[in-house]
């Protein structure tokens, strides 16, 4: 195989450093004695300790993991049917509509998000009374909509990706078009929903800008209460989130691209097996 | 029409209608409601601006009329406010610098991983991909203690004597472009690194046997046939960028002005709705054309991955 | 040329037999797409127990009709009768029919044995008997052993034999096939025709099968439509394509042909001359032309009827008799083809059967040869 060309692997280590040295330092220092998160004070986990204990940031954490889980499972309810509409059904009426409507929030700037949808509500709440003040609710409809339309894109595209005369087939040997969906579909874009699924959620706790629009007295996300404690200059409370953070991530990830490349390598014997005739 | 085809069709009818019912309702309408509210005029009520509708008594014998407010006047502020009209170009040049920053350090990267053995391939993206599922507002946090006077980089460059420890690159706009390009490296290598990939080497190895040299087959072809890529990248980049608020607010100066940041303000500080949905409203007409750029060159991608 | 397979003998064939009622009627379909036209005004009756094959070349519409038959596409106009009954409106999984797909489309998250069982399932058989029918199946294909496999664990011959098996689990009365052997390499490809052959002589079943194949259509199908742009140029037994085409267009896609282009100058019911600048000779047919003294044709005649010698023809203004250089010559073993310009500068191909060795060949580059062939041989053609 061709070697990495020099310059070229150059480039391409010095992009993961830059990616990972800022990550790095967050984590080293997060284990700092001292209180200024640059300058080394000696070994000390005294600041995870404190953050067990900082209640009102422990309170956002959680309210912004209901949210997050509650708006993540609803984004794939519709995501995944926009993204069937989308791959499957054709040019119906409405189509183009339908279609800039998924894609807009992909690019749509955060800030006009969050200020069209406080717009509405408070028209709404003028208008029938609902909802009743911001807070839970309001973050989580609008965590709803932005993230639907990234499931709906990874849905649309496994769809696309997948031979559509399998739903043909099975509607050929007399399957109904609802149990098509349940029997051959849903198990084959199934690994298009549980990322599609994990992508919204990471989103939906990630994102302050929407949340800061939206939200009422007394609903405060993680994001919000992390950027309020951000502003007032660094924290190491916020590094050992911050590594906590990292460490839960990248745990996920590894767990799954071993059973990722597990699976590969069950694949690559079973097609081995085939072509020698089994 | 039989009764088991006119089922099929109301069962597309429901998939179709649930998910567009709700992005019309909480993300068009919203639109509407923002552009309505950008012709209205700010009062001291809940909510904060006039209606543009309004039923008023007429003229003896004619009773109620419906009277139609269009006020200009948020917008005339936009153009009379330098404010505004800076905030924008600044915006739209910060967005453009730290673009090309992304191209800069993501098309290298993305053409290494590209040309790498295949089996090493997927780890690597998973390394660009990776800190994209960690906090974004930490990873900006992560320059703060980086980039601050005493900082990592200004302690790194005082012990080898470049400057001194109290040299700062926090708060200013080249701490915004570092922002900027940290954090939206992956939607850049992500598009480059689809459009790379599938290049078939056999063209570099066609051009060569032709007579080109490594750079000038890189230039027409590998260049060229990433075009989309690029695009798709760059806007991905660019237009939220445009817009964006958390990395000015936190490595930004005071003097760092950007779009987001002052519509924010016009919103939180000043409560002033009307002047906020306008300065949206101009903002999402910037915007527009990217927007539809991005649009094409994505349904194009999809017709073409068919 | 393909081989034909050896039907036995019946007294009438179902399609010469007007008190035959037709299984499958297609009646005047018209198939759009936007502004394109994929199928155009296309009528054909399909009777029990045939293999019918649609052939023709890519964006033919012979694949439209095929996915109009299982009900995947709404006809634009015309309609669709399946033993009797008009399928207008009636969807996939109501119809009587099962279609084997150019891809298999065998589930990947299911077994062999659940992907056999699918049809079956729905129909909410008894558990013994979807068992029961599942081997059955599997028995029929040969693929016992593989029941409890996943399709991707299967090699490309395996899993043709269980799309065959899944799509006739379900005993339809008509079978589609769109390019069944089309994924298959050659040599096997051709072992699997005559396989689909006897299994559809077994189970009776009517098969109507896609196919872009001449070779594969003259093997298998007891009648093959050859389509041309949507249409359906013309409908015969594999031999009355071959012999007899009806067009320039069959004539050519099927087999080679050498074609030239002529006026009639006699026309009578046992025979009809034609005097052609192109074969430099006047052609004699032993059949009535199709067009008034006159009048512009072609005439058809395949290489493998042309005999080529070096000696001077008997008389000087033969009929069906052409004078020319040997310009090429590929030899293929069993037999060699010989590409003759004749004087009117139009190239003429000739296969010969390699009875004897090649260094014993009697003609070589740049010989001058005589052309012959019998009046069976030609046929005039109008389109």
């Amino acid at each position: 195989m061709r070697p990495l060309l020099s310059p070229l692997s150059w480039a391409l280590w010095f992009g993961y450093a830059f990616l990972y040295v800022p990550i790095a330092l967050l984590i080293l220092y997060s284990f700092n004695e001292s209180r200024l998160v640059t300058v080394w004070g000696g070994f000390s986990t005294k600041w995870y300790g404190e953050l067990l204990h900082n209640a009102p940031l422990l309170d956002s954490a959680w309210l912004s993991v209901q949210i997050a889980g509650l708006s993540a499972t609803l984004a794939v309810v519709l995501g995944t049917l926009a993204g069937l509409a989308l791959a499957r059904f054709g040019r119906f009426r409405g189509r183009t509509l339908f279609g800039g409507l998924i894609s807009a929030p992909l690019v749509m700037p955060e800030v006009i998000i969050g200020l069209s949808l406080l717009l509405l509500f408070v028209a709404m709440e003028q208008w029938i009374g609902w909802p009743d003040g911001r807070g839970m609710t309001t973050i989580t409809i609008a965590h709803t909509t932005f993230t639907t339309a990234y499931v709906a894109v990874i849905v649309q595209s496994r769809l696309a990706g997948m031979d559509g005369s399998l739903e043909e087939a099975a509607m050929d040997l007399g399957a109904r078009p609802a149990k098509v969906f349940f029997v051959i579909t849903l198990p084959l874009i199934a690994p298009a929903i549980v990322a599609g699924w994990l992508l919204a959620f990471t989103l939906s706790l990630d994102d302050v800008v929407v949340a800061s629009f939206v939200s009422g007295p007394g609903s405060t996300t993680l994001p919000m209460t992390i950027l309020s404690s951000v502003r007032f200059g660094v924290s190491p409370q916020i590094n050992a989130l911050a590594t906590i953070i990292v460490l839960v991530v990248a745990a996920g990830i590894f767990v799954a691209s071993l059973l990722l490349a597990r699976r590969e390598r069950q694949r690559r014997r079973d097609e081995q097996m085939a072509l020698q005739g089994g | 029409m039989s009764p088991a085809r006119r089922l099929a069709r109301s069962g597309r009818a429901l998939v179709t209608g649930v998910p567009y019912l709700w992005l019309v309702l909480f993300f068009l309408v919203p639109f509407l409601i923002v552009l309505r509210i950008s012709f209205s005029e700010a009062v001291m009520a809940q909510p904060p601006y006039t209606p543009l509708l309004d039923w008023v008594q007429g003229e003896e014998g004619e009773g109620l009329k419906l009277l139609l407010t269009l006020n200009l006047g948020s917008y005339l502020r936009l153009f009379q406010d330098d404010l505004y009209v800076v905030a924008y170009l600044s915006s739209l040049r910060m967005a453009a610098v730290s673009t090309v920053l992304c191209l800069a350090v993501g098309y290298p990267m993305a053409y290494a991983i590209a040309r790498a053995r295949p089996a090493r391939r997927g780890a690597l993206m998973m390394l660009v991909i990776l800190p994209f599922w960690t906090s974004f507002l930490i990873r900006v946090y992560a320059w703060i203690g980086i980039l601050k006077a005493n900082g990592t980089l200004a302690n790194l460059l005082a012990s080898v004597g470049l400057v001194d420890p109290s040299f700062e690159l926090l708060y200013s706009d080249v701490a915004v472009y570092i922002g900027i390009t940290y954090s939206y490296l992956p939607f850049m290598i992500l598009p480059l690194y689809a459009s790379l990939e599938k290049l078939d080497p056999t063209l570099l190895e066609a051009a060569a046997d032709l007579g080109a040299r490594p750079w000038e087959a890189f230039l027409r072809v590998t260049l060229p046939l990433s075009l989309p890529g690029i695009i798709a990248g760059s806007l991905l980049v660019f237009i939220p960028a445009v817009g964006e608020f958390v990395i000015p607010e936190l490595l930004g100066g005071p003097d760092t002005l950007m779009i987001g940041r002052v519509l924010w303000n016009e919103f939180f500080s000043n409560r002033d709705w009307p002047v906020a949905s306008a300065v949206a409203i101009a903002l999402l007409l910037f915007l527009v054309v990217p927007i539809m750029v991005f649009q094409y060159v994505q349904g194009r991608q999809q017709e073409a991955g068919r | 040329m393909a081989q034909q397979p050896i039907r036995k003998p019946t007294r009438l064939e179902p399609w010469q037999d007007p008190a035959q009622v037709p299984y499958v009627r297609i009646e005047r379909v018209t198939k759009r797409f936007g502004d394109f036209l994929a199928v155009d005004d296309v009528s054909l009756d399909i009777h029990r127990g045939e293999f019918f094959a649609l052939l023709g070349g890519s964006g033919s519409g012979k694949s439209t009709l095929l996915r109009m038959l299982a009900g995947f596409e709404p006809l634009t106009e015309g309609r669709i009768f399946i033993d009797g009954a008009d399928m207008a409106g009636i969807p996939p999984y109501e119809r009587p029919v099962n279609m084997m797909f150019q891809s298999y489309a065998l589930f990947p998250h299911m077994s062999v044995e659940q992907n056999v069982a699918f049809g079956l399932k729905q129909d909410r058989l008894p558990r013994g008997e979807i068992r029961d029918r599942v081997a059955e199946m599997l028995e029929l294909v040969q693929l016992a052993p593989f029941a409890k496999r996943r399709p991707h664990q299967l090699s490309g011959g395996q899993k043709q034999r269980v799309a065959l098996a899944r799509s006739l689990a379900k005993r339809p009365k008509l079978l589609l096939l769109d390019e069944p052997l089309g994924a298959l390499d050659k040599r096997l490809r051709e072992q699997t025709q005559f396989e689909l052959v006897n299994l559809q002589e077994k189970l009776g079943v009517t098969f109507i099968v896609v196919t872009h194949d001449q070779e594969e259509a003259m093997t298998m199908a007891s009648r093959i439509a050859v389509m041309n742009h949507g249409a359906v140029t013309q409908v015969g037994t594999p031999t009355e394509v071959y012999e007899y085409p009806n067009s320039r267009f069959v004539a050519e896609f099927i087999g080679s042909v050498n074609l030239f282009e002529g006026r009639v100058v006699e026309d009578e019911p046992d025979h009809a001359l034609i005097r052609s600048a192109d074969a430099g000779c006047d052609l004699y047919v032993s059949h009535a032309a199709p067009a008034p003294v006159g009048s512009t044709v072609h005439v058809a005649v395949r290489p493998e009827k042309i005999a080529l010698s070096k000696e001077p023809p008997a008389e000087a203004d033969g009929r069906n008799t052409a004078r020319g250089v040997v310009r090429e010559i590929a030899y293929l073993g069993d037999v060699s083809i010989y590409l003759v310009e004749l004087a009117s500068g139009k190239t003429v191909r000739v296969t010969a059967t390699n009875l004897a060795r090649r260094a014993d060949l009697p003609v070589s580059w740049d010989d001058e040869v005589t052309l012959t062939w019998r009046p069976f041989a030609g046929v005039v053609l109008t389109r």
